[in-house]
């Protein structure tokens, strides 16, 4: 049984990664899935709505899953159609995510009323939208820096109701009724309507009901344009970016008489959504796809894959196998440690092919290199760490390296959960950043030293908390495990330093200086210079084992200050990424370094593994 | 004596100072990041490393609290030549080391030059607009200007802070002294009302007469300048010219007449002339489809030298700046409706120095981890050799 025990478990993960991958199947008769991948140009990017759908949820409830109030569960897809044609329907879900007590007090909702006390519908606080506008705007005037969490909890939520009402104007005037019916009307009837109106212009006898009908829908439309937050209509060049919103597709269509195929489709597929007709919605949405198909196939192709991607979660899957890895490699330390090391090599190493497959997907969707914002920085600094303890793994077989890849690859993969919940996470590069050479090769780069830093680090940790905490460390795998913070010291100095320097060429080729002393600029440095005492002091013989650990925790430190904290600043040229929360999480993260770095400052005879071998 | 020479090579030459000279020079650049939130990019730059001492202010006490860079970066440097010139041999196993240390000795030389060195000035130009001159971000300049003569101009220029120290002036071009009465680093000016007749007289001539001067606290916001005001006695030696108020914020010159000659006067931002002419052609602005996502900034501009040896297009876009006559010009930002560009100009003789730098300590640290790996593979291949008989034996090899 043992023998075969980390077969079974690596082929259990290998069938449920196959089982995430499958294809998405619709929840009922309606052709969801086959929606949920119509392309629309939102923040820049043209994406499927499946995007669209999740990662407004992921702004306004920080999950992906919709429950309705009879306990039923809807898809992303399912929760955006309702949006976008029943309105009504939708503001009775509890999308939106509200926690800070005053906030609760300031819209007279008690906590018990919220699913899962935390969410509400905007429903249960329309009447108080008002105040929390007023409230917003109070907070508005107030720094980034100086908000009160009452005030930055204020804004977020009064984003989050701009862009579900904005969401939900996008297709249909949600706050008219049966505006769906009046564009059926306006399909039927524009021609004659357009004939009364040129009539009524030229003096001659008309039918005064079709102008006047067209000035009030245009009316609708006009405000429709303003609010829409998605454009959703191809334009009609095929390399052109210009894609429209609804309105202005119907508008123009007024103008000129000819409907945009696009505008009469999300019109039908909306009727058919309202009336609940499954097969005229299945038939709409699949001769629209079909009309995609032919005029953009690179497109549709890209929609596709990345919806796929978007319902396979391949970051979740891969953090759980992260756990599991860790778990299993911390108990073969106790017990089995052919069988359970094994396994967890296995699993880490299925963990990383799936991360790599996700961050290739996301380079091939973007045409970007691996790293672009915070949230790829947070997956590849990851990636690059578990790369680097698969390699330990191979080497040392000792469970070191699946424990080391098990808790960072679990913990970069959780923090690039958070830092999805601001939205898109594939984001258009703003002007100065839009380099591939540059992305591609100082930002990759300095990314590998952040994770082979924080590798040396977390190594070091096992050291200090198996050594001072159990009695499992014994002499020569101290000594493997110190001689691997060496190694990966080393390769973490050359990477930050070249990093660094590539960085310093970059801000010459387009700043005309290579140093500034820019925020950023010197978080690098910090991790170079840190890197470069560690090895100093212990060629100088300063530290021997326990002395490079404890250098080593502390890089933790310098590091996520380096990679978060110059961000917090708010100042220079590179503060793109200002999080409050996590500022509370970097303190956090720092006082538990500082906390194993007290308890290594135990005299060696107190900790437990040296205390069995002194004695 | 020869046992204290000896110790004192012994400590410069130490691993130990290595340690604590890069503690403190981390430190340093913690702090220096951490003041940007109050001092801003310039001021800490010139506070914590283009300094010897960093010193704190209580009151108007100040004390030394901690070495500056050129005191870090200095005895590091020392430590550095000191400690390769003693332990120096030509061995392959050495190579890398001294590579990617030399490397670093050129980098901090580098640096300091480029400290000395580097000029950072600004030029705004509006479309349609052609400038030989660029201006300086921070500092400025007070002009007294000969006009007399039509087809040029005369220009006596005393920096600023030649005026904060209020002393009396006399340039031999100027047959007359410039005597600073008042000076304010930053300033807000006001037009002098009824309310304010208890006010004192500031200003004698000029349009100063009718202007309030009142001192404000310096300002270190990257967005913000100083608007310093000073009054200025022009004293001939027969007679006074009376008292002037000259401020960065009076746009016009202000102008008289002496010893036959026509004057103008005024405080400006300091310019810094050119051997060539810049007019802008068209300043662009794009955003992603839908968003104010800016996708690109560019300038294209029209280059002119008086000489008529250039005349021809340029353009600057992210990414790309233009390098000429030893000066890049690099896109930093727009104003006034995307009509008007911000072009930085910046001046770095020493500006190869790091590329050599850089690309010797990348040799070297390649070389020498590479010589690290090596040794560590043949190691274990050796080992593996060595333990492959209890391999065979079912044993685990390899957990060391």
């Amino acid at each position: 049984m043992k023998k075969y025990f980390s077969a079974l478990v690596v082929l259990a993960a290998v069938v449920g990664v196959a089982v995430s991958l499958r294809s998405p199947r619709n929840p009922g008769e309606f052709d969801v899935v086959a929606f949920s991948r119509l392309p629309t140009l939102v923040n820049g990017r043209v994406k499927p709505l499946d995007t669209v759908a999740r990662t407004s949820l992921l702004m306004l409830q920080g999950r992906q899953r919709v429950t309705t109030a009879d306990g039923a569960s809807l898809t992303p897809a399912e929760w955006l159609l309702d949006m976008l044609y029943r309105p009504a329907t939708a503001n009775d879900y509890q999308v939106f995510e509200i926690v800070h007590p005053d906030v609760l007090a300031l819209l007279n909702l008690s906590a018990e009323d919220g699913a899962g006390k935390k969410r509400f519908s905007i429903h249960q606080f329309a009447k108080n939208l008002g105040e929390l506008d007023r409230q917003a705007k109070l907070a508005d005037d107030a720094e980034n820096a100086a908000r009160t969490p009452f005030q930055s909890a204020v804004i977020q939520l009064r984003d989050g109701v701009i862009l579900y009402q904005r969401l939900q104007n996008s297709l249909v005037d949600a706050s008219g009724d049966d505006f769906l019916g009046q564009l059926a009307k306006l399909e039927q009837t524009l021609p004659a309507a357009l004939q009364a109106l040129w009539a009524q212009r030229a003096g001659q006898p008309h039918d005064p009901a079709g102008p006047a009908f067209l000035l009030e829908i245009s009316k609708t439309l006009t405000s429709i344009e303003s609010f829409s937050y998605l454009r959703p209509i191809p334009p009609a060049k095929v390399d052109s970016v210009d894609w429209q919103t609804a309105g202005t597709a119907w508008s123009e269509a007024i103008a000129s008489g000819k409907i945009p195929a696009a505008a009469h489709a999300y019109a039908a597929l909306g009727r058919a959504w309202h009336d609940r007709d499954a097969i005229t919605f299945n038939e709409a949405v699949r001769s629209f796809r079909r009309s995609l198909d032919e005029q953009m196939p690179a497109t549709m192709r890209k929609c596709d894959v990345e919806a796929r991607f978007g319902s396979a979660e391949p970051f979740y899957t891969a953090m759980m196998l992260y756990v599991l890895a860790f778990l299993l490699a911390v108990f073969s330390w106790l017990k089995w440690p052919d069988a359970l090391g094994g396994a967890a090599f296995g699993l880490v190493a299925v963990a990383f092919v799936v991360a790599t497959a996700g961050i290739l997907t996301r380079m091939w969707l973007e045409a970007r290199p691996p790293v672009t914002n915070l949230y790829s920085s947070a997956l590849f600094v990851g990636w690059g760490a578990v790369a680097l303890c698969l390699v330990l793994e191979y080497f040392y077989r000792n469970a070191i390296g699946s424990v080391a890849a098990g808790l960072i690859g679990f913990a970069t993969l959780l923090i690039a959960h958070h830092l999805a919940l601001g939205g898109d996470t594939m984001e258009m590069m703003r002007a100065v950043l839009d380099s591939n050479f540059w992305l591609g090769t100082h930002v990759v780069t300095i990314t590998v030293g952040y994770a082979a830093t924080f590798l040396a680090g977390f190594l070091a940790l096992i050291y200090i908390v198996r050594g001072a905490l159990t009695s499992s460390l014994d002499k020569p795998t101290a000594d493997t495990l110190v001689r691997m913070i060496y190694g990966i010291v080393c390769f973490a100095t050359l990477f930050s330093f070249a990093g660094t320097v590539l960085g310093g060429i970059w801000a010459d080729q387009s700043w005309g200086r290579f140093w500034g002393w820019d925020p950023k600029e010197n978080g690098a440095l910090i991790i170079v210079v840190w890197n470069a005492i560690i090895l100093h002091a212990r060629w100088g013989g300063l530290v021997r084992q326990r002395g490079l650990a404890v250098l080593a925790v502390f890089g933790n430190i310098v590091t996520a200050w380096s990679w978060f904290g110059v961000n917090m600043l708010g100042v220079g040229l590179h503060s793109y990424g200002f999080t409050q929360a996590a500022f509370w999480w970097l303190t956090v993260f720092v006082a538990s370094q500082l906390a194993v770095i007290a308890i290594a400052a135990a005299p060696l005879a107190k900790w437990r593994s040296f205390r069995a071998t002194a004695a | 004596m020869k046992n204290f020479l000896t110790s004192l090579r012994d400590f410069f030459v130490s691993l130990k100072l290595t340690v604590v000279l890069l503690v403190f020079g981390m430190l340093l650049v913690f702090a220096a990041t951490l003041d940007q939130v109050n001092l801003g990019v310039w001021a800490v730059q010139a506070k914590y490393f283009r300094s010897f001492i960093i010193y704190s202010h209580v009151g108007s006490v100040s004390f030394p609290v901690f070495p500056g860079g050129y005191v870090v970066g200095g005895l590091l440097l020392i430590n550095l030549v000191a400690a390769h010139l003693y332990r120096f041999s030509l061995s392959w196993r050495k190579a890398g080391i001294f590579l990617a240390h030399f490397g670093l000795i050129l980098l901090l030389v580098g640096e300091l030059l480029s400290g000395l060195w580097q000029k950072d000035f600004h030029l705004r130009l509006a479309e349609g607009e052609s400038k030989n001159y660029a201006e300086s971000f921070r500092d400025n300049e007070l002009v007294v200007i000969d006009t007399t003569d039509a087809k040029f101009d005369d220009v006596v220029a005393i920096p600023e802070n030649v005026l904060a120290r209020k002393t009396s002036i006399q340039h031999p071009k100027l047959p007359f002294r410039l005597v600073t009465k008042t000076y304010y680093p930053n300033s807000l000016l006001q037009r002098r009302t009824p309310a304010m007749s208890a006010v004192p007289e500031q200003a004698t001539a000029g349009f100063g007469t009718d202007i309030v001067a009142a001192p404000q606290p310096l300002t270190y916001k990257e967005d913000e300048r100083n608007l310093p005001t000073a009054l200025i006695e022009i004293a001939a030696p027969d007679q006074s010219l009376g008292t002037w108020l000259v401020s960065t914020q009076l746009v016009m010159p202000q102008e008289f007449d002496y010893a036959g000659r026509h004057w103008q006067i005024s405080l400006r931002v300091k310019r810094a002339y050119q051997p060539f002419t810049l007019t802008l052609v068209k300043f662009s602005h794009d955003v992603y489809a839908g968003t104010d996502i800016p996708k690109n900034f560019s300038s294209r501009l029209r280059l002119t030298t008086p000489d008529g040896r250039e005349d021809r297009e340029v353009l600057i876009y992210m990414n790309n700046p233009l390098r000429y006559a030893g000066l890049t010009f690099y896109q930093a930002g727009f104003e006034n409706n995307d009509r008007t560009t911000i072009l930085q100009v910046v001046r770095n003789p020493s500006w190869l120095m790091p590329y050599v730098a850089c690309g010797l300590m990348t040799a070297g640290l390649l070389l020498q981890f590479g010589i690290h790996l090596g040794g560590f593979v043949a190691k274990r291949r050796a080992k593996a050799t060595a333990s492959q008989p209890a391999a065979a034996t079912g044993a685990r090899p390899a957990t060391t």
